[in-house]
């Protein structure tokens, strides 16, 4: 990326401003190293995690996720995985912010289907709004129907984060024309979350002009995770410089690239 | 009395604060959050809060997830 963009192409979430456009999760990993390795590889400065019981005297000493990626260093994004209804999903967020001295900015997801990780489109509309009047910053996962993307807007979410494909699946970008379309209706960001699968699934992601993409199981599920962190960046630096460059028209039949003006036979 | 602690029952004493309990997992000052009976508990609150019998006492942390 040029020095000129890297300064003036940024990504603001809740007024604050990031390099990076490309958000990673913390989960499937081997160890708290190879977390921290891959998370540095990608660029993040946004990571996600989840919150859970603690582990009480089965595993003392055990490293907390919180010591390799301080709060201080990282922008801290807790989801609300595992929740399948608005009132788990909204507890979660609470707790969360307990956690996180106050932050509030939050991944809210509530799943609808075990089989799928689907979500359940109107348990997260309840709980967007009940988060949002209790004074969350609120990214939603959601499927990638518009009119849901214009609601969850509607209400207030800052940030609507459409799928690409069932979460872990890495089939890549099933639905690229409803991607664009919620790109083109909204007027916050909008970043592919889950099903990525490898590089050019994000690059493509990017190309259809999403401010961003979020992903986990692509990197931590591959057989090298911290060159798929790398492969990761560049990815979405090119998808995004390729959106702004703004590509050719596609054409059926040839053009040919040197002049047809002074052939010598 | 009997408490439940993170979804396992639990003999704790009588008249036990949320700030012993803590205490008594070597929890304290540890980055965590708690609910009892699905209501936050804020952290400032735990050393004049009073844990009841059959209490559903959840002590959350962070971990990695997507």
């Amino acid at each position: 990326m040029t020095i000129e963009m890297q300064t003036t192409d940024l990504l603001t979430i809740a007024g604050k401003t990031y390099h990076s456009r490309l958000l990673v999760g913390t989960g499937k990993y081997k160890d708290m190293d190879e977390t921290a390795r891959a998370i540095a590889a990608s660029g993040a400065e946004i990571v996600t995690i989840a919150v859970r019981r603690t582990n009480i005297g089965q595993t003392p000493g055990e490293p907390n996720i919180l010591d390799v990626l301080p709060p201080e260093r990282y922008t801290i994004l807790p989801n609300t995985a595992g929740c399948y209804d608005a009132e788990t999903a909204i507890r979660t967020c609470r707790l969360a912010r307990e956690l996180l001295d106050g932050h509030n900015l939050v991944k809210l997801e509530v799943l609808g289907d075990e089989k799928t990780l689907f979500p359940d489109v109107i348990a997260t509309l309840k709980a967007a709004e009940v988060l949002v009047n209790d004074g969350f910053n609120i990214m939603v996962y959601t499927n990638d129907d518009p009119i849901i993307a214009r609601e969850l807007e509607a209400i207030g979410c800052i940030v609507i984060m459409p799928l690409a494909a069932p979460i872990g699946s890495g089939l890549g970008i099933r639905n690229p024309l409803n991607i664009r379309t919620i790109v083109e209706n909204a007027k916050v960001p909008v970043l592919v979350d889950a099903g990525v699968g490898t590089a050019s699934d994000a690059a493509i992601a990017m190309e259809l002009g999403c401010d961003g993409v979020l992903m986990n199981t692509a990197i931590a599920a591959a057989k090298n995770p911290v060159l798929m962190a790398s492969a990761m960046r560049k990815a979405i630096e090119a998808g995004r410089e390729a959106y702004l460059a703004g590509r050719m028209p596609a054409k059926r039949f040839a053009s040919a690239s040197s002049p047809v003006d002074g052939l010598f036979f | 009395m009997n408490i439940m602690l993170n979804g396992i029952p639990t003999e704790v004493a009588e008249q036990c604060l949320l700030a012993d309990l803590i205490a008594h997992l070597a929890l304290t000052g540890q980055r965590l959050a708690v609910e009892v009976n699905a209501e936050l508990v804020p952290r400032s609150t735990f050393a004049h809060y009073p844990l009841a019998p059959d209490d559903r006492v959840e002590i959350i942390h962070a971990v990695g997830g997507g």
